[in-house]
């Protein structure tokens, strides 16, 4: 492919008429107030590289990675200009053109292309957790030697970490729970394999409890995500064909996921493919079945639990959902049939800081824009925390943690499932 | 370029990180929303009015130029270093020194942002009504700086009014303070009020004492269509004669409407020659929703064909939404816009949108024209492509006839933008020559060696074209 054919186009920044209005709804402007690190400038930097007055100098290549993907700006443009996707394409040309750290394909390439090796990476986390380690270390305070961003690393990881991954202790078939309605593939991703692998479970049963029957194929891949976010492009494009043929051989009524990235990314797929006769017909098919978890149990009629959980819950809007997807009201609705209080934090739609890897490379603004998100969940005074993303789960509870705060992160249609349980008595319950 | 020397200075006194040099920050503090730009030597975000204190110090004694720029959201070039220089950002100063509710005050730093501003004075009940258009993405010491305005000026009136008093950084980096927590006072002359409206060329704001009200309690909105211009002038001055004072009382010309329905196919009535959207408020709901039945009647007796009063909060918002889209729709039809900001007597609103239609024509650039009926305020938007060097010889001379006419109607050059560096060819035409006599005269006592925002609202010597 012609790297020039990955800059965006002229048509893509001319309209822009730096009002500003995309500055304040950055998070990485709301934390360091520099006009450098907000949605205006990304798409003025582009522009003037484009024009050839700048250069792609470790500063430039900086502050194009420095865009969390939020999709903030993007929403709020009065023009429609797209600042978020203007430093995504940026990405995949810098890194066409520019020489990598030898990491990176090893990263790409390799480690996130092989679901295995995700899976055995985790081993040593879980010795580590299992046998003793961790709480020695803690008791001798050995993690206070660590560099701040080391220390918060091994603290990000949640505690207990599963012991196996969760496709390994799943059928590929499921079977529906009674009657059974609908025939569904279950997308897993990366995370909900291994870190999260309750989440996933509980999405499982979920969707079995409601009658479907879920295709969930072993050999999925990730999906994509980490190589668009890093300008991979041709990985993240063999990935796809490989999930797209993956699903491709069932008949399926939707394809679900309960990862608000693997969503958002599934759902681009026939993007991808558009100019591509041979696959994107098959692209755009794919894509149009995807659905969130909680976007499909709101459409097709989730089972409500008879008993709410005696819980106060608040919810943060992963990006991927809110944005990405659309989807802002169904995780609210499952999370409102699930448990007795639900309440909204100020500011719940706005990013955590995670965006998937700035805890690694842009560390100090991901964590400030985390605390003040976790001084929002503090003032919600709610015991536990609901999000729908992996990526923010984890930053989530880091912040939780950080802050002492005794909230615990779930998915809400773990909660969901947590309410199925909690309800003994099944003749009360009633469809929504 | 600075001296590294300076530069090591500058560090010393805001720290390592709050001092930026490279390509791309430079870039970044190059433009605000105009279509021009100019990149500066340095940025500069301080931390405290003592820091900005320290910073005016050193350019005092270097003769450096100084821009205070807070989200550069500014619509006249105001902020923008044409002469390089620093440009010193005030963002990080974003803090509320005070809320007195008692006294109905409030001291804040120059860098927040007005609309958190407001929604923190409005959890207590209380109320500040200036409300610019960028409100979500403008500062407080930008909005006191330009003296900005908004819809809701009609009955409320615009941020000067609101200022009690404040702190500013002179020139040679002494700290002012002038005004008080009170509401009268006479004592001396009235400095706060001789920074408001200087853009930053006579002292750096950095901090606000603010005058606050109750917040009305209830709303009403409507929307009146009018096939014909002058009637919807005549209804205006009827409103306001039968002795009410709506919030705010917006106009949309022809131009404007159809370009609007253009881009988002709302169902406006693209025949009709004005949109009028008309707001009260106040804290008796019964009070509110007879003034704003009296301006629907008002409306339809003078011309209205068509009167819709919002009945909730989402049809509000969609009585607002034509209005509120004005801006997306002007920048899809052309790549680059200029917003100009003339106010001519409220009387003569008809008269002018007809004028500027013939300047339009005579040029053959599309000029769209919206703002504020209810006190005079017209924003014509002049619609070009910068890459087109006609355009821009074109774009000059639109604007020179429009501010000509509005200064021979009794008007002004601008009621909130500010004069910036875009207007500044035409103040002397719109004040007279004894006025910026007397401004340069003023700006040669406080700012002597002319290094704060140089070239802004008195012409002296810097136009956005070069030196």
């Amino acid at each position: 492919m012609n790297p020039e054919s990955l800059l965006p186009t002229e048509e893509q920044y001319l309209f822009c008429i730096r009002c500003g209005q995309c500055v304040t709804e950055c998070p990485t402007f709301r934390v360091t107030l520099k006009e450098t690190q907000s949605p205006r400038a990304r798409v003025m930097l582009v522009r003037k590289f484009l024009e050839g007055e700048l250069s792609p100098s470790p500063n430039f290549v900086d502050q194009i990675y420095s865009c969390l993907d939020c999709l903030a700006c993007n929403a709020v443009c009065p023009v429609g200009i797209k600042p978020a996707d203007l430093a995504l394409q940026m990405r995949a040309y810098l890194h066409k053109t520019q020489p990598q750290p030898w990491i990176k394909p090893l990263v790409f390439r390799v480690y996130f292309t092989h679901p295995r090796l995700i899976e055995l990476s985790m081993l040593p986390f879980v010795l580590y957790q299992r046998l003793g380690l961790q709480r020695l270390l803690h008791s001798l305070k050995a993690n206070n030697l660590l560099p701040a961003q080391l220390r918060d690393l091994e603290r990000l990881l949640p505690n207990p970490l599963p012991l196996r991954p969760l496709r390994a202790s799943l059928p590929e078939l499921i079977p529906a729970r009674g009657e059974r309605k609908r025939r569904v593939g279950f997308f897993l991703g990366c995370f909900q394999n291994t870190i999260f692998a309750q989440g996933s479970a509980a999405s499982i049963k979920v969707l079995a409890e409601n009658g479907c029957e879920i295709f969930m194929p072993r050999n999925v891949r990730c999906c994509g995500m980490p190589h668009l976010g890093y300008g991979e492009l041709d990985t993240f494009l063999e990935l796809a064909r490989h999930n797209i043929a993956l699903f491709e051989r069932e008949d399926l009524e939707a394809i679900v996921t309960d990862c608000a990235t693997c969503g958002s990314t599934l759902k681009e797929y026939g993007h991808y493919f558009k100019d591509n006769p041979k696959w994107s017909k098959k692209a755009e098919k794919f894509s149009r079945k995807v659905r969130d978890v909680s976007e499909f149990l709101l459409e097709t009629g989730f089972r409500r639990p008879a008993r709410k959980l005696p819980l106060k819950v608040t919810y943060h809007d992963p990006c991927h959902l809110r944005r990405a997807q659309g989807m802002w009201k169904q995780p609210r609705q499952i999370l409102e049939a699930s448990v007795e209080e639900f309440v909204e934090m100020e500011g719940a739609d706005t990013c955590c800081g995670s965006a998937g890897t700035q805890i690694l490379t842009h560390y100090e603004t991901s964590m400030a824009i985390l605390e003040r998100k976790i001084k929002q969940v503090e003032a919600s005074g709610a015991s536990v925390l609901a999000t729908g993303c992996p990526g923010c789960q984890l930053q989530l509870g880091l912040g939780a943690k950080k802050r002492g705060l005794k909230v615990q992160v779930f998915h809400p249609v773990e909660l969901l499932d947590l309410a199925y349980s909690y309800s003994s008595d099944d003749s009360q319950e009633e469809r929504c | 370029m600075l001296a590294p020397q300076i530069i090591r200075e500058l560090k010393k006194i805001v720290g390592e990180k709050n001092v930026l040099t490279s390509p791309e920050d430079l870039i970044a503090y190059s433009y605000d929303a105009t279509f021009l730009e100019h990149r500066p030597d340095a940025v500069v975000l301080p931390g405290s009015t003592e820091e900005v204190s320290e910073v005016m110090k050193v350019a005092y004694r270097e003769g450096l130029p100084v821009i205070p720029r807070g989200m550069g959201s500014g619509l006249a070039g105001g902020s923008i270093p044409f002469s390089g220089g620093v440009v010193l950002a005030l963002t990080r100063m974003n803090r509320i020194l005070e809320i007195d509710e008692e006294n109905m005050t409030a001291w804040v730093e120059a860098g927040i942002i007005t609309a958190e501003f407001q929604a923190e004075v409005e959890k207590r009940g209380l109320f500040y009504p200036p409300d610019p258009s960028s409100h979500k993405y403008s500062t407080i010491g930008g909005n006191v700086a330009c003296n900005a305005g908004g819809p809701r000026c009609l009955k409320y009136g615009v941020t000067g009014d609101y200022v009690l008093g404040m702190k500013v950084v002179l020139a040679d980096g002494r700290i002012l303070k002038t005004g008080g927590k009170v509401i009268k006072n006479v004592t001396g002359y009235n400095l706060s009020h001789l920074f408001i409206g200087t853009e930053g060329t006579l002292g750096v704001i950095t901090e606000v004492l603010l005058k606050l009200i109750s917040k009305p309690r209830y709303v009403s909105t409507a929307f009146a269509v009018f096939p014909n211009l002058e009637d919807a002038g005549r209804a205006v001055h009827r409103i306001l004669l039968a002795g009410i004072t709506p919030a705010s009382i917006e106009l949309m010309d022809q131009t404007t409407i159809g370009t609007v329905e253009e881009y988002l196919h709302l169902g406006l009535p693209t025949w009709a020659e004005a949109i009028l959207i008309l707001e009260a408020d106040g804290n008796q709901e019964e009070a509110v929703l007879r003034e704003i039945e009296a301006i629907a009647r008002i409306c339809r007796e003078n011309g209205a064909v068509e009167v819709k009063v919002a009945r909730d909060e989402a049809e509000r918002n969609s009585l607002w939404k034509a209005r509120r889209s004005v801006s997306p729709s002007l920048a899809r039809r052309a790549p680059n816009k200029l917003g100009e900001d003339i106010t001519v007597p409220r009387s003569r609103i008809p008269e002018a949108v007809r004028r500027i239609r013939e300047i339009s024509q005579k040029y053959g650039l599309p000029v769209v024209v919206f703002g504020h009926a209810g006190d005079g305020n017209l924003h014509p938007n002049i619609l070009f492509d910068k890459r087109r060097p006609e355009d821009m010889e074109k774009v000059e001379k639109i604007a020179g006839e429009i501010f000509k006419m509005a200064v021979e109607m009794g008007g002004v050059l601008s009621g909130e933008h500010g004069v910036g560096i875009l207007k500044q060819p035409y103040l002397e035409m719109a004040v007279g020559p004894v006025a910026v006599e007397i401004m340069k005269a003023i700006k040669q006592a406080l700012d002597p060696k002319g290094i704060l925002n140089p070239g802004k609202v008195v012409p002296l010597g810097v136009s956005w074209r070069g030196e």
